[in-house]
């Protein structure tokens, strides 16, 4: 589960950081869309490196999904009878709703995959030939990006308690100083990664980025 | 003072139970948790009820055997054993719930009784330094730094309790198991089990039917002896070794 998680932070980091590249204009997203189709080239056929890479993510998805549900029914048998009152003293929220949340991920990412990659939906009815100008086109709707910004806090809250929970499972908080830290970058990282994934839907309805 | 008490009443293991409420007057302020029951059963006994069943022992936070769950809080509002938490930690006229541990590992014998024999059985796989005994060695035959010496007393003051098996959302017991690999792991005479020790005691907690930890923290926060969160990455990192060295 932890491993899996990595792979994914490691994903929507340079995801993210693909994403920026709209602020460079039409023809700088346009040509990182592009690049990533070529990267590898001529080692690698065309497409190839991306290729790797989605199945690296499809197989990781399928593990922690299935971590996910193992934990969810592991937690379900080991009290079958609930409290009638129960409080939480000392728990985030993040970290009590790692599941609702990762369901929240789920249904989110089958509709980003719909919408960008391999639907590709146009709200508006344009065309979707042209990745920047079908971004343009979704998040000029202003439902659509409120689906990205509640989408993005959940991918921060995930990954908030997610970091520290993933040192905690591979062993790298063995001390206090190490707690604190697995901590504080996961607040760290859920900040700039939904921060930074927010960005440009919000820049686009604001009209700063335009066709 | 004057409390409502919401008690869970079951009358064995196999018959379902449910909430009773009971009004007790005249509580002093320095009582006990314990000694406030106390009362209410010298109250039932004298009008020929049954008496509320707990358990308790030594009545000074060092047995583990007293856990209650009281108004939805391991051992109730303060970090210490329901023995010693004293009535002054509540308000004149405060409704309290009192259950047992949930836990489908610790399963109620009746009332506020549980079994909490499923960590007997995990301490039985590793919990301990396998030593021919005889006569006692010299004290310094075996050196331990100080700061190693000095975490495996803090994480050795694990009673036992259960707690953090109460509090946590997934019902499980990883900082028990957490604290007993630490408190072993970190001394000389731990090496030579280590592990094996942490294989037997996670397979044995598992089929115990606890749940798999994810780290939520709520365990701490309700450990009466304050262990760390950090045993259960402890756990983890002597898990990995040993399944690195083939165990
Ligand atoms: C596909 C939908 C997803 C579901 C259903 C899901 C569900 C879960 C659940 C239930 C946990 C375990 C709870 C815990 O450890 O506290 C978890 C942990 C984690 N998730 Fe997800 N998640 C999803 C997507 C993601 C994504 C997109 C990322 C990263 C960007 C991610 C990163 C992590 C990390 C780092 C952990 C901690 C691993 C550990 O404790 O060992 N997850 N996830
Ligand atoms: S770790 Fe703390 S809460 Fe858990 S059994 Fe030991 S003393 Fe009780
Ligand atoms: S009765 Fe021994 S710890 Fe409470």
């Amino acid at each position: 589960m932890a491993v899996s998680g990595l792979i994914f932070i490691g994903f929507v980091l340079t995801h993210m950081y693909g994403n920026l590249k709209a602020f460079g204009g039409h023809d700088s997203f346009n040509e990182y869309a592009h690049h990533i189709r070529e990267f590898g080239e001529p080692i690698l056929p065309h497409e190839g490196a991306l290729w790797i890479i989605r199945v690296a993510l499809i197989v990781s998805l399928v593990v922690h999904v299935a971590c996910a549900v193992a934990l969810w029914r592991r937690a379900a048998k080991a009290r079958s009878v609930k409290y009638v009152v129960k409080k939480s003293k000392a728990s985030s929220l993040s970290s009590r709703t790692m599941r609702w949340g990762g369901i929240t991920l789920l249904v989110f990412i089958v509709w980003h995959l719909l919408n960008f990659t391999i639907g590709k939906v146009n709200v508006q009815g344009g065309a979707t030939d042209d990745p920047y100008n079908l971004m343009v086109d979704s998040f000029d709707v202003w439902w659509l990006t409120l689906l990205y910004l509640v989408a993005m806090v959940a991918l921060g809250m995930h990954l908030h308690h997610g970091v520290f929970s993933a040192a905690q499972t591979l062993g790298l908080t063995n001390n206090d100083k190490a707690r604190r830290n697995a901590k504080a970058a996961g607040a760290l990282l859920a900040v700039v990664i939904a921060g930074g994934f927010s960005l440009v839907p919000i820049f686009v309805l604001a009209g700063v980025i335009t066709k | 003072m004057k409390f409502t008490l919401n008690i869970w009443r079951q009358p064995d293991a196999v018959t379902a139970g449910k909430i009773h409420t009971y009004e007790l007057d005249e509580v002093s302020e320095d009582m006990s948790f314990l000694e406030m029951l106390d009362v209410l059963n010298e109250d039932l006994n004298a009008k020929g009820e049954e008496p509320v069943a707990f358990d308790s022992d030594c009545r000074e936070g060092i047995c583990g055997s007293c856990g209650l769950m009281i108004n939805g809080e391991a051992h109730g509002p303060e970090v210490t054993t329901t023995c010693q938490l004293h009535m002054r930690s509540f308000k004149d006229g405060d409704s309290i719930t009192i259950e047992p541990w949930r836990a489908d590992a610790f399963p109620v014998i009746k009332d506020l009784v549980v079994d909490r024999g499923a960590f007997d059985r995990i301490i039985q796989q590793g919990g301990y330094i396998s030593v021919n005994t005889g006569a006692a060695p010299d004290a310094h035959a075996t050196p331990v730094p100080k700061d190693k010496a000095d975490r495996a007393f803090d994480v050795a003051t694990c009673i036992s309790c259960g707690a953090c098996v109460a509090a946590c959302p997934n019902g499980s017991a990883s900082l028990f198991v957490g604290a007993k690999i630490t408190h072993l792991g970190e001394l000389p005479q731990g090496q030579a089990e280590r592990d094996t020790r942490v294989v037997n005691m996670v397979a044995q907690h598992d089929h115990e039917g606890f749940g798999g930890c994810t780290n939520i923290g709520e365990c701490t926060a309700a450990c009466p002896k304050e262990i760390p969160l950090d045993v259960i990455s402890r756990l983890n990192w002597d898990l990995h070794a040993a399944l690195r060295h083939g165990k």
